[in-house]
């Protein structure tokens, strides 16, 4: 080994670039976190095994005891609400992976770098938006499979798409703060499913409001789950389901998450040491 | 800075404590490190080393008390901190999904390094670091002395002045231990000040400059290496009997010989003293008059160990995770 050229002066302040760092930053984040990904492709193999044994099961098993109205196909139906649980276990992949960053001692190495403080949650979040679309192309493919066909247009159904992608990325803010809460990353995962669970099955995801019990229709038709999907569905079903106010109450979820979610997920991420 | 200018880590009566468990990991830790110069923090496990460590590398803040690093608060001014130092830890907190070369570069980025420099930086530190072949391999294919060579790298991709080495050695065979040991050498010759945690006296003895000892998060001795060991006595005088028991009895009976208590480990003795070669004679005496039979007898400079054992009443606790002290 041979010796190594020091500087001894303090590398200068580079002042007045703070908003093009934290850019940068969150990049080089987003950048690491996806390379990661394709490093354990069991991973996304099996984040989306799940939802596809839910497209089979519902499509197969349970689907032809669900009468559904608006006289189209159940599996067209469905789908949406596959899609969005398929993202929301995808948005319970940014809480796993902070704890473990936290716990490999990752973002000990982050806080000693002059890197912006936003830039570890928002790079994660990033990513995991990014594997959500992976997701959603991959769950298309399996829809399709099934026997689902588009009933919009395709700029509709993209838009459905990006609508729940962007549902998914606002929840994962709440998931970063369950993540850097939780001891280690299998606790992590453990401690998403209580908010996973109720939201995407007390839900129109699997079956029409009508269904569900009446104290049970109250909480199921304006939770953000439901109302992602009545969106969803106005796009990439239309129809019967076709409907601009839902549309806007999704919208209006999806912005009401972030306010709330981004700062919590930041408040913990300060706190966490 | 003015009459301070060559101290490159100035550390004053800082005090943490962690709310759980109302551990006082630090009660009142103050330090100097001279610019160029390798300080070393010396303690056992749990003296409050890496708290120190993480203090000062901005990760928290203290409780009370103040540090600078080249006049910079820790605190107030921690982003200009943070674009002075380098931190390699003890859990040596690279990537294990990314490649060698990877981690590098994603530590540079975030220290702000363009993209072409970064690139011809992490080749430079590869092949510094002898990881130019296992450059584009990803980390869980590392050895541990591999790993920690690579944590090393990623802190120095900045060129930082400044160097945080919290245990770097941990855990690593006597030949990695080497190699990093020349490697910080070459860095300090370079003109880099450096702050080094270590359980192991051997290392704080072969690198350190100063080194100042902690223990319960307080400063319990400080000085050079030479300093602390003259403070203990010129010389030890190891006495090996036949079995531990005969060697509580001769401890007993060879107390009075030296002004600090002996130590008994086995069945050795260790007494340290100041006329080596005149007390061996009088422990011989007295050993015979009381037919005490004895197993080997030495004469030696007092080692950091001994400062170390007759500081904190201990032995240096060695890492579960590795080797011994080389």
């Amino acid at each position: 080994m041979t010796t190594i050229t020091v500087a001894t002066r303090p590398t200068e302040a580079p002042a007045g670039h703070r908003l093009r760092f934290m850019f940068a930053d969150m990049i080089t984040v987003t950048w690491r976190n996806l390379l990661a990904l394709t490093r354990i492709p069991e991973a996304l193999f099996f984040t989306t095994l799940q939802p596809i044994m839910f497209v089979l099961l519902f499509r197969y098993v349970f689907g032809g005891a669900i009468p559904i109205p608006g006289g189209i196909p159940y599996v067209d139906y469905m789908m949406p609400g596959i899609f969005v649980q398929a993202v929301m276990f995808g948005a319970v992949g940014t809480s796993v992976g902070l704890a473990e960053d936290l716990q490999k001692g990752l973002i000990e190495r982050f806080r000693a770098l002059p890197m912006a403080r936003s830039a570890v949650l928002a790079g994660r979040t990033t990513a995991d938006a990014v594997r959500n679309v992976f997701v959603v192309l991959i769950m298309t493919g399996v829809a399709f499979a099934v026997g689902f066909r588009i009933n919009t247009t395709v700029v509709d159904y993209v838009l459905g798409a990006a609508l729940l992608v962007a549902f998914a990325y606002s929840m994962s803010w709440g998931f970063a703060a369950i993540g850097l809460a939780a001891p280690n990353s299998e606790t992590a995962q453990v401690m998403a499913f209580p908010i996973l669970i109720p939201l995407t099955f007390a839900s129109t995801a699997f079956v029409p409001i009508q269904a569900l019990p009446g104290w049970l229709q109250v909480f199921a038709r304006h939770q953000p789950v439901s109302v992602v999907i009545n969106g969803a569905r106005s796009l990439m079903v239309g129809g019967y389901y076709h409907s601009t106010s839902s549309l806007w109450y999704a919208l209006l979820w999806i912005a009401a998450l972030l306010i709330v979610l981004v700062p919590l997920g930041v408040w913990r991420y300060r706190k966490t040491s | 800075m003015g009459a301070n200018s060559s101290i490159a880590v100035d550390a004053h009566d800082l005090v943490k404590v962690f709310p759980r468990g109302h551990v006082r990991a630090l009660d009142g830790v103050s330090l100097e490190v001279e610019a160029g110069t390798i300080l070393g923090l010396l303690g056992p496990n749990g003296a409050g080393k890496t708290t120190a460590v993480r203090i000062l590398s901005t990760i928290i803040g203290p409780d009370s008390g103040h540090a600078t690093i080249l006049g910079h608060d820790v605190v107030k001014e921690a982003d200009t901190v943070r674009r002075i130092i380098g931190l390699a830890g003890q859990n040596a907190a690279v990537d294990d999904y990314l490649t060698g070369r990877e981690n590098i570069r994603m530590v540079g980025r975030l220290s702000h390094m363009s993209w072409k420099s970064v690139g011809a930086r992490a080749d430079e530190l590869l092949e510094t670091f002898g990881l130019t072949d296992a450059g584009n391999r990803v980390l869980k294919t590392y050895s541990g002395g591999m790993r920690r060579r690579l944590d090393l790298a990623a802190a120095l991709v900045a060129q930082p002045p400044i160097l945080f080495l919290d245990e770097p050695t941990t855990g690593l065979d006597p030949q990695s231990r080497q190699d990093l040991w020349r490697v910080i050498e070459g860095l300090v010759a370079e003109g880099t000040t450096v702050l080094l945690t270590t359980q192991y006296l051997e290392e704080a003895d072969r690198l350190a400059r100063d080194i100042v000892v902690i223990d319960h998060g307080r400063v319990i001795a400080q000085g050079t290496p030479a300093q602390l060991k003259a403070d203990l006595g010129t010389s030890v005088v190891s006495v090996t009997l036949a079995d531990a028991g005969t060697a509580q009895r001769a401890a007993v009976l060879l107390a009075p010989l030296s002004a600090q208590p002996p130590l008994v480990e086995g069945a050795t003795v260790d007494l340290t003293v100041d006329d080596g070669p005149k007390v061996a004679v009088e422990v011989l005496r007295s050993l015979d008059s009381a037919a005490l039979s004895l197993a080997g007898l030495a004469l030696r400079e007092p080692s950091l160990d001994d400062v170390f054992l007759t500081l904190t009443g201990h032995k240096a606790e060695v890492a579960n995770d590795g080797g011994t002290p080389a």
